[in-house]
């Protein structure tokens, strides 16, 4: 990508945006729509009858811990990256997929406990309450997930020897998705608490 | 970011120098025509795959007038041709009607008036309008067409299964679209159409994201957002729309699937299937969630639809009036006035769902707020057309046609967003007759008009003239006989989606008239056939293109060869020094934007 380097630099007198950094934030705007779509139904539902009150298990706080830390080892991951410290660009890698896997299971375990406390979240004998912290939620992982997966390939190159790259723009794309997912769910959290109390 | 390095990034190779050829790469059939990444070819792929999905449309429209205009009479030949549970004996049967009239919306509005429009004049106008290579993410514009191909063949696919399409409503409102038991089409059908619909929203929303990035981030030096055509602006707009409805709608499709598969409540509460027997033990859902969630897409979408027409009419009215867009700036804003109104006005198509009469008010109010916009705009077309030298090409002649029907269809909107006058308006033929004629025909003309006028560029080729201008009048005077008579059937209460008005004492009155449209239809129809042919003849044998700007026309896509490669220029892109409108100026026919501002020349200010 030597063409690439010279390109970007006789032709970008003005520093502009890389497109696919902006095409990330776009999409990110396309995503904050379709919670904003879900939050707003579960307003209009929530006022509703029949709409079972019930609180939250202990795990959503755990894996917010998780989210909140997976966010600064990312963080960490893009730096030592930018310092061409590959080593530890490796370990904050891992760590931060770990996490975001953490995160995942500690909120099925979540959903578990729900269900245990006969809350069924779907099926003829749900209540629209609980299916809908199942479907908002679970969309959130669904998100996360695929962060995990893009990670997970970066890992996987990260220890190929054969290309070495030192163009930062994809991970830090990716760390602008994962830090807006982290977001997210903080929105969505402090709106669950909000909204049900 | 270089338009250099998108293009490089993408042919996968490393280039130790830093050439301006860009053709360096072998091309294979299949990359060239089939996963072709170069949006030149993206764009034609979308035009065809939506000029298939019209036929399709089209010829369901006319097998359900068949219905709706000669309710006593069969074709027994139909029943071989679609047999039984379409054309038992000849007749369309009510099953078959149902789908018909759902697949011919959903195919229309989405296939070809989303994809097939924004499809083919984003991708083929952005990168050569704004001076790029080619977009932000080719890779993701490929997948956009792939996923909207897939999309399509779903849909096909479900008028195939044993108990037929889904055939609910274009609007798929549950509880029809929720539980399989309520018709034959919300089985299958309906998880076919739900799956296709769901890939076509993947494939706008990744097309979106494209053409917002590539639109802020790539335009040539010199290409300023005041200096953009306004065929850019709109399509910029539109996908501004669609990146910020389109994922509501999809919340609303997964809320849809749960009540489908998994048993929740969400939309689903109280009901008595009498075709089961049984009573549901679903509570507490509400069906109108749904209809918040559809319309909160479904009205943007309408303007998903227009706006780029609106973009390809004032570019071609300006350059066939060879006079500049009057009020440039008054027209973005205008569009900007309608992007936003349009989030903040669904409720005007539930008025009559309970909705409080204050609320209904405050969404009157909105909506009547979005005729003022649209009004502006109208002037403004009207006003470049004044004193104009119009040459009345096809492309033209559609253009003007587009402006005709939108005023025409516009003007009923305001009846509708009467909250008061839509208690008797609503679901009845005046609606009918109201969004056919302000979208459905408006939006086809204009796309017409950009197929006509920009085959040049595509292909290389000319289309035939006189085949356009029959074309042209045939479509024109039959949209206006087929929908304007509805206007008249809707007030005295006719409703939409009845399957045989001739069993109604009230509307028998209107037999002939209901005949009497049904052959317009026919008619009309068949008039577009000849569009294909000439389309298609054109494209390997039309008059060959001999000048690279054969419009007079001052934007960048004529400035390349009349077959450019992927990369569009073969030298530097060029660079632009002025808006995209210097027609007639200081005494010369046309300035190109790429012309430097002469010594004692003064820069148009708009
Ligand atoms: C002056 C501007 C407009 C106003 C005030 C307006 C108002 C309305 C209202 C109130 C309805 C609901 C009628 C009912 O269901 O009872 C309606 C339906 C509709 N309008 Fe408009 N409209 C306007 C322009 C447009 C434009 C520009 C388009 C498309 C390009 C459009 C497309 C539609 C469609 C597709 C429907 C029917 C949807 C359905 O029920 O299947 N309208 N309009
Ligand atoms: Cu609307």
């Amino acid at each position: 990508m030597i063409s690439m380097e010279i390109s970007s630099t006789t032709q970008n007198n003005h520093q502009r945006i890389h497109p696919h950094k902006f095409t990330m934030w776009v999409a990110i705007a396309s995503i904050c729509m379709m919670f904003a779509g879900l939050t707003s139904a579960y307003i209009v539902k929530r006022n509703q009858d029949n709409f079972l009150e019930f609180s939250l298990p202990n795990y959503i706080w755990f894996s917010t811990i998780a989210i909140l830390l997976s966010s600064v080892t990312m963080h960490l991951a893009i730096k030592s990256f930018k310092a061409r410290e590959r080593q530890k660009y490796k370990l904050f890698i891992t760590l931060t997929t770990f996490l975001g896997i953490a995160f995942t299971l500690l909120q099925i375990m979540g959903f578990v406990k729900i269900e245990n406390q006969g809350i069924a979240l779907i099926g003829h004998n749900s209540n629209a309450a609980a299916s809908f912290l199942l479907v908002i939620i679970g969309l959130h992982a669904l998100h996360l997930l695929g962060g995990v997966i893009v990670l997970i390939i970066m890992f996987f190159k990260s220890f190929s020897q054969k290309i070495k790259t030192y163009n930062s723009v994809p991970l830090e794309i990716m760390a602008t998705y994962w830090h807006f997912v982290d977001i997210l769910w903080i929105y969505l959290l402090i709106f669950l608490i909000w909204v049900r109390s | 970011m270089s338009n250099e390095a998108i293009l490089h990034a993408n042919m996968g190779s490393a280039h130790a120098t830093h050439d301006d050829h860009h053709e360096h790469h072998q091309e294979t059939f299949i990359t060239k025509y089939i996963f072709s990444q170069d949006h030149k070819t993206i764009s034609k792929q979308f035009l065809i795959t939506g000029m298939v999905w019209a036929v399709i449309g089209g010829l369901m429209s006319v097998l359900f007038r068949f219905q709706l205009g000669f309710p006593d009479d069969s074709l027994p030949w139909l029943e071989d041709l679609l047999g039984k549970w379409w054309a038992a004996g000849g007749h369309i049967t009510a099953q078959g009607y149902y789908a018909l009239v759902t697949i011919h919306g959903t195919v229309l509005v989405f296939f070809v008036l989303t994809a097939g429009l924004s499809g083919t004049f984003a991708n083929l106008l952005i990168p050569l309008q704004i001076g790029a290579r080619d977009m932000a993410s080719p890779l993701l514009n490929m997948l956009s067409y792939w996923f909207f191909f897939i999309a399509g063949i779903v849909m096909l696919s479900s008028i195939f299964v044993e108990t037929g399409p889904f055939s609910g409503g274009w609007t798929a409102y549950p509880p029809l679209s929720a539980l399989g038991d309520t018709s034959p089409g919300s089985k299958t059908g309906m998880d076919l159409w739900i799956i296709s619909m769901a890939l076509f929203v993947v494939s706008s929303l990744l097309s979106g994201l494209n053409y917002i990035a590539t639109v802020l981030n790539m335009r040539t030096k010199g290409m300023s957002m005041t200096r953009l055509p306004l065929t850019i602006w709109a399509l910029f707009f539109t996908a501004v729309v669609g990146v910020l409805s389109f994922p509501v709608l999809l919340s609303g499709f997964i809320l849809l699937i749960f009540d489908r598969n998994f048993g929740t409540s969400f939309y689903l509460s109280d009901i008595f299937l009498s075709a089961t027997g049984t009573a549901l033990p679903n509570e507490g859902g509400s069906a109108i969630l749904f209809q918040h969630l559809f319309w909160f897409l479904g009205h943007p979408e309408v303007y998903i639809i227009i706006l780029p027409a609106m973009g390809i009419v004032s570019e071609i009215l300006s350059i066939n009036s060879r006079k500049p867009i009057f009020g440039y700036i008054a027209m973005v804003g205008s569009m900007f006035a309608i992007t936003a109104l349009s989030f903040i006005v669904w409720a005007h198509h539930m008025f009559v769902t309970g909705l409080n009469p204050f609320l209904g008010s405050i969404f009157t109010l909105f909506t009547l707020l979005i005729a003022l916009p649209s009004a502006i705009k109208v002037f403004n077309w009207l006003t470049t057309l004044w004193r104009g030298s119009i040459r009345f090409t096809p492309a033209m002649l559609f253009a003007i046609g587009f402006v005709s029907v939108f005023i025409s269809g516009g003007l009923t909107g305001l009846w509708l967003g009467n909250s008061a006058l839509d208690i008797h308006l609503h679901d009845t033929y005046f609606n009918i007759a109201h969004f056919h004629l302000v979208m459905g025909v408006a939006s086809i003309l204009a796309m017409f008009a950009g197929v006509y006028h920009w085959f040049p560029k595509m292909y290389g080729r000319r289309m035939n003239v006189t085949l356009g201008y029959i074309h042209f009048w045939i479509t024109i005077i039959g949209a206006y006989l087929i929908f304007w008579p509805m206007h008249y059937e809707g007030l005295a209460g006719m409703p939409r989606r009845y399957y045989d008005y001739s069993i109604w004492e009230s509307f028998k009155q209107f037999s002939d008239l209901n005949k009497f449209i049904s052959i317009v239809v026919f008619i009309t129809f068949s008039t577009q056939i000849l569009f294909l042919i000439n389309f298609f003849y054109s494209i390997w044998n039309g008059r060959k293109e001999t000048s690279e700007n054969p419009h007079g026309a001052t934007t960048l896509e004529w400035t390349t060869p009349i077959n450019p490669g992927h990369g569009n220029w073969v030298g530097e892109i060029p660079e632009v020094h002025r808006w995209a409108y210097d027609y007639s100026k200081d005494g010369k026919d046309f300035i190109m934007q790429t012309t430097p501002i002469g010594a004692d020349e003064k820069e148009e200010k708009h």
